[in-house]
């Protein structure tokens, strides 16, 4: 009887227990999660706000009248249309760059056996570790060398390599079973067409979450292309968002300049919320130790 | 035979990404060492006055230089083990539950994704001070002089400070969130098994059990966060803008001071020269800090 008794005041505190902590961690959760949300939210009703409802004081937590017109109003404001066209064109030729000699090189350092091959892997991976403002200032002085300041080639051609990412494919390329390559060798198999034929198909997810994660590397960067290429006809997007909104310091046309922002910053909300699991899985991989 | 066959074929297979590395990132290396040794360096025509510690001295010499180095290190002693420890806790917390965990997963992942100088353009709206949210709150919160001028003209290095450190942490976070949660899921579930049989309380379990085999990958996201943090730089152009203002208000890093003297307004004759120094500087401080990592995490880190 006893014993019965312990055993329920056991199981009462343990789901008094679990309660209790699952308050203080959802809670938790939530908190930080409304931290993170808010920017975007916050952005969000800015640029559908009238130009007078931006300055109240408290400010409103949601427009009193949806300003649609802001968006075009906010893209008038500099030519965005050219420089979206010069970050789409910039991004998908140095993604297509990228993904090659990525494809090419991964698959030498995971199917093929040269001398020094430990060795160059390594070095591969010891640049990683060095600050990229090193390699920014020559570049920039190449670049300039080479006169190309101003043009897309400044933008493309330093870009279309990535160790990172020839490390991300090699280690899945390695997962491929050994067996696969040796038969097909058996079958007179050239080693160029088994890696198109079989290892870029079976290594597919990898390659697209290079592939959008490239992407959304050249959407997103700024400090090259400020460097190279800041003339208004061959400015990148974000670079010409920074630019459209700094000389009046954003203080007049804080909705437009939210209106702009939003619209650099949904395609990339887009893209995640559709291709999470590429991203995140790309993203991770690079976590764990190889 | 066969063998330099191979050989032959493995070095065309690495040949356009070994040419594209050597002459973007590995002369540049060295390239930029030499440069920052070269007083009077003119690029153009490759003059220069002589070989020496000139940039250095130069650059010592300068006050802007030694604000950069105290911001830069303030962002790492306080934006690394803040987001370091908010990530830990996050991530932990989204491994215990079950409803909902792929939507928070979701949302904590946000940030990754987005653009830097888009955001810290929303946090800079965000606190702005005749009609930010953040004042807005503290209003209601009943803090007396509320309109607090965080991010605008004349704002206070303090206060500018804090929103850039605010900033850096909410754009760490979700690498470092995405890390820890692959790793506490890879965690063997019987070792939880064992501790809940003998009733381990929950504060022992996380220090005996979770640190320890996660311990590779705090190790890790510290190397890859502390060099990160060493580098910030768009975080604060997109925070504050112009060059004048970040000069004024003192808020410049290393690598903004570095960009500052390589395509500034107030360039200088060899004064490529500086910038080349000042990043040889840092580069040999990520350098130190690297190596340190290294070898406590060979000491402490549980495989």
């Amino acid at each position: 009887m006893t014993t019965k008794m312990n055993v329920k005041n056991i199981v009462r505190n343990y789901k008094w227990d679990t309660l209790f902590k699952n308050i203080l961690l959802y809670g938790f959760l939530t908190i930080m999660a409304f931290i993170v949300v808010i920017p975007f939210y916050w952005m969000v009703i800015t640029s559908l706000k009238t130009r007078a409802e931006v300055d109240l004081f408290p400010p409103t937590l949601f427009p009193a009248v949806m300003m649609f017109s802001n968006f075009p109003e906010a893209m008038a404001q500099a030519d965005f249309s050219r420089y979206i066209y010069n970050t789409i064109y910039v991004g998908v030729i140095s993604t297509f760059g990228t993904v090659i000699t990525t494809i090419l090189a991964a698959f030498a350092f995971a199917r093929l056996e040269f001398k020094g091959k430990a060795l160059l892997f390594s070095l591969f991976l010891a640049t990683m570790m060095i600050p990229g403002e090193m390699m920014v200032i020559t570049n920039y002085i190449t670049v300039a060398r080479l006169n190309w300041i101003d043009t897309y080639e400044a933008l493309i051609v330093p870009f279309i390599v990535s160790v990172f990412y020839i490390y991300l494919l090699r280690q899945s390329f390695k997962q491929i079973p050994n067996e696969l390559y040796l038969a097909a060798k058996v079958d007179g198999t050239s080693d160029f067409k088994y890696l198109i034929r079989i290892m870029v198909p079976i290594a597919m997810p990898t390659i697209i979450s290079i592939t959008i994660l490239k992407l959304i590397g050249s959407w997103n960067a700024y400090v090259w292309p400020n460097l190279v290429a800041d003339s208004d006809s061959m400015r990148l997007i974000t670079n010409g968002l920074r630019r459209a909104f700094t000389d009046d310091y954003g203080r007049s046309a804080i909705h437009l300049q939210m209106a702009a922002t939003t619209v650099v910053t949904m395609p990339l909300l887009i893209v995640f919320l559709f291709l999470r699991k590429y991203i995140m899985r790309g993203v991770s991989r690079s976590g764990i130790k190889g | 035979m066969v063998e330099s066959k191979n050989n032959l074929k493995a070095w065309l297979y690495l040949g356009p990404a070994l040419i594209l590395l050597t002459i973007f990132i590995v002369y540049p290396l060295f390239n930029t060492i030499i440069v920052s040794f070269k007083e009077g360096y003119n690029y153009f025509n490759e003059d220069y006055s002589q070989f020496g510690l000139g940039n250095f001295a130069k650059i010592l010499s300068h006050d802007t230089f030694w604000v950069a180095m105290r911001n830069t290190f303030f962002i790492v002693f306080v934006s690394v083990p803040t987001s370091l420890t908010l990530a830990l806790l996050i991530a932990v917390g989204l491994n215990s539950i079950k409803p909902l965990q792929k939507l928070f997963q979701t949302i904590f992942f946000l940030p990754y994704v987005t653009n830097t100088i888009a955001i810290g353009m929303v946090f800079a709206v965000m606190f702005n001070q005749s009609s930010g949210l953040v004042n807005s709150v503290l209003g209601s919160l009943g803090v007396r002089d509320y309109l607090i001028n965080w991010v605008g003209f004349g704002a206070s290095w303090g206060r500018a400070m804090t929103v850039l450190l605010i900033y850096t942490v909410w754009g760490a976070l979700p690498f470092k969130i995405l890390i820890f949660l692959s790793g506490l899921q890879s965690i063997d579930k019987q070792y939880y098994q064992a501790a809940q049989i003998d009733a381990t309380p929950r504060a022992r379990v996380f220090w005996r059990i979770t640190v320890p085999l996660l311990s590779p990958m705090i190790a890790y996201v510290l190397i890859t966060s502390l060099i990160g943090a060493f580098k910030e730089y768009t975080a604060v152009v997109a925070l504050f803008g112009l060059d004048t203002e970040i000069r004024q208000k003192g808020v410049g890093t290393v690598v903004w001071y570095v960009y500052f003297y390589l395509k500034g307004p107030l360039l200088a004759n060899g004064s490529v020269g500086w910038a080349a120094a000042a990043a040889f500087v840092l580069f040999l401080i990520i350098l130190v800090f690297t190596f340190i990592n290294l070898y406590v995490s060979k000491k402490r880190v549980h495989y």
